[in-house]
């Protein structure tokens, strides 16, 4: 290994051989480097899956409201289900402890929003004290709707981190300016924070007055929960089932829909979403490992047959080399010495080339469901000696049987 | 002068799927150092198979091989590879040079299996292709080579390694007369340097130029005389 006349006639050999040594070292760098990039971007699904998930409180449940489908005791289908206050207070009865903090929402439209001369676009929600904590928003200035302000009805906003930006950025604090909607002067009394900008293009009043403001009446867009937290992971899924079935039960025996009636009402659990999620990134990953080993196991073969066609084609020289005095091993020695460097070298400029690529572009990977693919470096390199290894025996062999041929067998190899 | 190959009774037998074939049947020689030998014989005489047995390429069933004292008995690949390396020297009809190295880096190479340092290997290759009059075509390929200069090539690829014994097999087959006697001529100049030559030719003007003749049909020797050798220069013109 360390012989350096060994070394200098290897690089001889590779210098007057360009073609199939660079042939060699593609087969081998573009295996690894594939096989990076793939394991980077399955580990990026599920960076990026499990950050959708991180975005409302884990073990919130929200109920969507929508249109029969089914007729059901003398009712027509396509019947609009409306929730309303009642639904909402009786729930907060049967539901009990079972609940860790509930909240309503309603979708106020229609109406103009106003700063100054600047018109606002941007979608008004009434919503209850408790609803920051299920919908996972974090306080960036000031505070959120709280107890008096829906007992007062009180005229205040809470508003996104986007929209302090864009409007007020100039601004060093929005907290305690008014803003109209529809003519109504509300004062701006927080801004919040959430994972994605999206959600933060929001403006938030009080429930109480988004009802008898703009003329709500009783009725309520969404009802949401959170539960409090279970020991584990598959029990608090189990809860959140139990208490998602039961909720949808109750709901539509007090709108007169069919049981098995889905789409008018819906309940949506976080957990039982991200139990399904958790599951899918699991087989993501063992797809991506899949496909990972065929192209490593493609890269092997690719590698064996490279070396069986170097040393049938050397078969001559070798012949020549044994003649002149060459012994069966120096011959083994030279051919494997001369794979294991070009298959490292080409292994490694793969890996270096693909973990580079990651790590430059990864964290600006900006795609739903996948966030910052890498690769864990143990991975990549036992890939890369794995390759190596493969390409050392699958030199080996025919390497050992052209070295052990009768000489003049070689020489008449044309 | 002392003995330098010395064979007795040598037999040699090739397994042709359930037929024996025999090639050689009882061979007696032996050569003296500075001899120039042409063996003769039509094909399948069995010359190249004795040329083989002789470089050691392949092995005889029954029967002694002795060179300059060495017995070649029962030898392994490695010990094989190590008596060609110090003792043998080889020419091919069809040349055998390293297609992807240059004309210097083929004769240094039986250097390097020697374990001759890379400086002197290619000072010592030099001096050698300078002795074939190709100083000047070092640095070029085989391919940039005729059919001549690639046989002095070889030729000085084959002395480089100081053999005890040349052995050329039809060395100057694939070669037109003119080359041929060339060939011959550096060869005649090799032998006269005091290196003992092994020459299996079918040709009767080639062998004349040895010094030598060995006769062989159908696996015996049926003429072995010594000749007036016809030095190769008198018919370059």
């Amino acid at each position: 290994m360390f012989d350096l006349e060994r070394w200098q006639e290897i690089f001889d050999t590779l210098r007057k051989n360009k073609l199939r040594t660079f042939l060699t070292g593609l087969s081998v760098a573009s295996g690894i480097f594939i096989l990076v990039i793939l394991l980077g971007f399955g580990q990026g699904m599920r960076n990026g899956i499990a950050h959708e998930f991180e975005q409302d409180a884990s073990t919130s449940v929200w109920v969507w409201p929508g249109t029969t489908a089914k007729e059901y005791k003398g009712l027509n289908p396509g019947r609009n289900i409306q929730l309303r206050n009642e639904n909402y207070e009786n729930w907060e009865q049967i539901g009990g402890p079972r609940i860790e903090y509930s909240s309503t929402r309603n979708f106020v439209g229609g109406v103009n929003v106003t700063y100054g001369n600047e018109a606002l676009v941007y979608g008004i929600q009434g919503v209850n004290d408790e609803f920051q904590f299920i919908d996972n928003a974090q306080m960036a200035e000031g505070r959120f709707i709280n107890y008096n302000d829906l007992a007062g009805t009180a005229k205040v906003a809470v508003i996104g981190l986007k929209i302090r930006k864009d409007v007020f950025g100039d601004l060093d604090s929005p907290v305690g300016t008014n803003i109209d909607i529809s003519g109504i002067p509300f004062k701006i009394i927080g801004v919040f924070k959430e994972q994605k900008e999206r959600e933060e293009e929001r403006i938030y009043i009080p429930m109480n007055t988004a009802q008898k403001v703009f003329n709500g009446g009783d009725r309520i867009n969404n009802m949401a929960y959170t539960l409090p937290p279970a020991e584990t992971f598959d029990q608090a899924v189990a809860e959140a089932v139990a208490f998602k079935d039961e909720l949808r039960t109750y709901l539509q025996q007090v709108h007169t829909v069919a049981p098995d009636d889905t789409s008018a009402i819906q309940v949506w659990s976080a957990l039982e979403e991200a139990r399904r999620y958790y599951s899918l990134t699991g087989n993501i990953k063992l797809f991506f490992w899949f496909v990972g080993i065929c192209t490593i196991i493609a890269g092997v073969v690719g590698v064996s047959n490279i070396m069986l066609i170097v040393v049938k084609e050397r078969t001559r020289e070798i012949g020549i080399r044994k003649a002149l005095g060459a012994k069966p091993w120096s011959i083994v020695g030279m051919i494997l010495h001369e794979a294991i460097f070009v298959t490292s070298i080409s292994g490694f400029l793969g890996l270096i080339f693909s973990m580079g690529l990651l790590e430059l572009l990864g964290p600006h990977i900006e795609v739903d469901y996948i966030m910052n693919p890498s690769v864990n470096l143990n991975v990549a390199l036992s890939t890369v000696f794995v390759l190596i290894a493969a390409g050392t025996i699958a030199g080996f062999f025919p390497a050992w049987r052209a070295a052990n041929i009768q000489v003049i067998n070689a020489l008449r190899d044309e | 002068m002392p003995t330098m190959i010395e064979i007795k009774d040598l037999h040699k037998s090739y397994q042709m799927g359930s037929n024996s074939l025999h090639v050689l049947k009882g061979i007696n020689f032996k050569a003296e150092a500075g001899e120039l030998v042409a063996i003769m014989g039509s094909s399948g005489s069995g010359k190249s198979t004795l040329l083989n047995i002789l470089g050691m390429l392949d092995e005889a069933n029954s029967g002694d091989y002795i060179l300059d004292g060495v017995p070649i008995k029962n030898l392994n690949e490695t010990k094989a590879a190590q008596y060609r390396n110090k003792f043998l020297g080889f020419v091919f009809q069809s040349f055998n040079l390293i297609n992807y190295k240059t004309a210097l880096e083929n004769v240094a190479l039986p250097l390097y299996y020697q374990k001759v340092g890379r400086k002197e290997r290619e000072a010592k290759a030099m001096r050698y292709l300078e002795q074939v009059g190709l100083r000047e075509w070092a640095n070029h390929l085989p391919s940039e080579l005729s059919g001549g200069q690639k046989q002095r090539v070889a030729i000085a690829r084959a002395m480089a390694s100081e053999p005890k014994v040349l052995l050329a097999d039809e060395p100057t087959g694939a070669l037109d007369s003119t080359t041929s006697y060339e060939v011959m001529e550096l060869i005649q100049q090799i032998n006269d340097q005091g290196n003992t030559i092994l020459v299996v030719t079918h040709e009767e003007d080639i062998a004349h130029m040895c010094k030598r003749i060995i006769h062989l049909r159908d696996g015996v020797i049926v003429e072995d005389k010594k000749i007036k050798q016809k030095r190769a220069s008198e018919y370059v013109q």
